[in-house]
């Protein structure tokens, strides 16, 4: 598997596992419209998994359903920050925006490729993923702006700030440092980054959930 | 009824429209909130049954059609406890009497889902049966409502096509797959029927007095089943009642749904009435901080 | 909260028209909420956000004297014209000499 296909698997993992967490808030958000709001956030990014994998199909000869659904744990490249379980409203915005803020650094990236598949891709996904960061930042805003939301959206910060990390490689993880330090006022703890290539144990349980209806049906049945 | 109520009640049965900030009976106020709240907690309690769909759905493209739709839903509620909240009651009033078991939610979301098949019949045939119901209400006199009424009408027309077009694949499937919508279809037949609620005739429905409902419930089912039932059975498919038949003067026969049952049903004790109502209660107590911290002073 | 009143624009050309209201802590809120629930999918091509307190209803026209002259209900042109007609010698309308 090249690097090319390594890579679009990576970023389409992150965005469909994401996805799927975000989608785990369905009926059941602080507020219906924050129902709405996620809900238009996981379409998102299970879109932007499905523009991916389609890419890395091509040079697979497969599709894009199969590459989702059909692979084993460890073909996953998803990192470990979007693979935890946070049905907690602090750390679902301390991911959301932690995320949204190492992607933005990804894309900047993949924009200045001299692949055009890839800088095109990437500057899509980027017009989207503006209005994330939009909801993010006005969340992180909001909860910064009371002692009892600071106070929460600080632990969470804490507890996921080695995952956030993990999403980067090592050259881009400056940049968040700084990025993130610039909008908290902060210095953040020295860590070790939890860094892509293991997963987290509720993967498992994930793909088993997410799978468990393809699976009930041979290979090639149509849904 | 003194004067001014007489005249209320001749305009709106006379095609008259009311705004939000017009006067009203307390009757018709009380009643049309009830009705509007009964509809907006029914939108929400329907994402419940379905959500788990969408962490299963089986392809992509089902996946990102099954969040919208659910979407869909919850920015229905979103908008009918905005006009529920117009006309006095606020949506935490809401929130609370429908987590305490004091209002009501439509039949149908008090059943649990079982498979995929489900997911088509659901959003085939229950979407199908509530646009009939919502596309009545576009002449209710309430304007506000009258017009949400319009902007749901138009967002629900896909999720019916979704609905058929997960249920025509799987009858073109396996066998296996075909017998996941025969299966759902026997469950989910009896609480179709009873959705539009008891035979009341118009004449004696408060609702359609007050043109709070312009339709009768008898009405709703038969252009129901004069719908679906032939687009069921052209798929080789088979429904659990023995008496279900079209008439020669056009009128469907089947055998009369139990109304006591429908009363349980909606007040509390379907078959996963308490489930649905306790994931609701724990969803709010996790959000009570932020509720404070959305609605403190920035600091 | 504060509601907001949420104007929209269907299309290019036409007119802003009342679309609904949204209940948000702020502005900043409302923005994200309203093009949720109604942008998402691109039924708008532009939005307004008032704060309800902001627009000043008015309800009450009076007309006591029957001022109809000022509008098209407040002629009724059918007999004259028929009278009309039948003097230039025409029963029916025709194009032209």
């Amino acid at each position: 598997m090249n690097e090319r296909v390594q890579l679009l698997l990576a970023l389409a993992d992150d965005e469909l596992i994401l996805g799927w967490r975000n989608s785990e808030w369905t009926g059941i958000a602080p507020s219906l419209e924050e129902d709405v709001a996620f809900s238009s956030i996981a379409q998102n990014e299970i879109g932007h998994a499905r523009a991916l994998y389609e890419l890395a199909a091509r040079e697979l000869d497969t599709d894009a359903d199969a590459l989702a659904f059909d692979r084993t744990l460890d073909e996953y490249r998803s990192a470990p920050l979007v693979e935890l379980r946070r049905l907690e409203w602090a750390r679902t915005i301390a991911r959301h925006w932690l995320y949204e803020t190492a992607d933005a650094i990804r894309l900047e990236a993949l924009r200045a490729s001299d692949d055009p598949e890839l800088a095109g891709i990437a500057a899509k996904i980027e017009r989207e993923e503006v209005y994330h960061r939009i909801h993010a930042e006005m969340w992180v805003d909001r909860l910064l702006g009371s002692d009892e939301g600071r106070g929460r959206l600080d632990e969470a910060l804490e507890e996921l700030w080695p995952y956030a990390l993990g999403v980067l490689d090592d050259d881009l993880r400056p940049e968040l440092l700084r990025r993130v330090k610039a909008k908290l006022g902060r210095a953040m703890p020295d860590v070790e980054p939890v860094a892509r290539g293991t997963h987290e144990a509720e993967l498992g349980e994930l793909l088993d959930e997410m799978t468990m209806v393809r699976r009930s049906a041979p290979a090639g049945a149509r849904w | 009824m003194d004067a001014r109520t007489e005249e209320f009640l001749a305009h709106v049965q006379s095609g008259g429209l009311v705004e939000t900030g017009d006067w009203m009976p307390n009757e018709y106020r009380k009643r049309l909130t009830k009705f509007v709240e009964m509809h907006a907690n029914s939108e929400l309690m329907g994402v419940l049954p379905e959500r788990d769909w969408i962490l299963r759905a089986p392809t992509l493209q089902r996946k990102l059609a099954l969040t919208a739709k659910i979407q869909d839903e919850a920015g229905h509620a979103q908008l009918l406890y905005r006009i529920v909240e117009d006309l006095g009651k606020p949506r935490e009033a809401c929130l609370d009497d429908l987590i305490a078991g004091k209002s009501k939610f439509h039949n149908v979301f008090h059943y649990p889902t079982k498979s995929w098949g489900d997911v088509g019949v659901i959003a085939w045939l229950v979407d199908a049966a509530a646009i009939i119901s919502q596309k009545a209400l576009l002449k209710c006199s309430y304007a506000p409502y009258a017009r949400i009424m319009r902007k749901i009408c138009w967002e629900e027309s896909f999720h019916i096509l979704h609905g058929r077009d997960v249920v025509l694949t799987l009858v073109t499937g396996t066998p296996e797959q075909r017998e996941l919508v025969q299966e759902a279809l026997d469950r989910w037949w009896e609480p179709l029927m009873m959705f539009h609620g008891n035979p009341i005739p118009a004449d004696d429905d408060p609702m359609v007095h007050w043109r709070i409902k312009s339709q009768a419930n008898e009405e709703a089912r038969q252009q129901f089943l004069e719908g679906y039932v032939p687009q069921v059975w052209e798929l080789g498919l088979t429904l659990p009642d023995p008496k279900l038949e079209r008439g020669e003067d056009g009128i469907w026969a089947y055998t009369e749904p139990d109304w006591e049952k429908l009363q349980a049903v909606v007040s509390g004790n379907g078959p996963a009435s308490a489930e649905r109502i306790a994931f609701r209660k724990l969803s709010r107590a996790e959000i009570d901080w932020v509720s404070r911290t959305v609605l403190a002073e920035a600091a | 909260m504060s509601v907001f009143e949420v104007f929209r624009r269907e299309r290019a050309g036409a007119p802003m028209q009342h679309a609904g209201s949204i209940a948000a802590p702020d502005a900043r809120f409302a923005e994200v909420y309203a093009r949720e629930q109604y942008g998402r999918r691109g039924e708008s091509t532009a939005l307004w956000l008032v704060p309800r307190e902001a627009v000043d209803e008015i309800e009450d026209f009076v007309d006591e004297f029957d001022l109809k002259y000022r509008r098209v209900d407040g002629y009724s042109i059918k007999e004259r014209l028929k009278e009309a007609r039948e003097r230039a010698g025409a029963a029916a309308p025709r194009a032209g000499r």
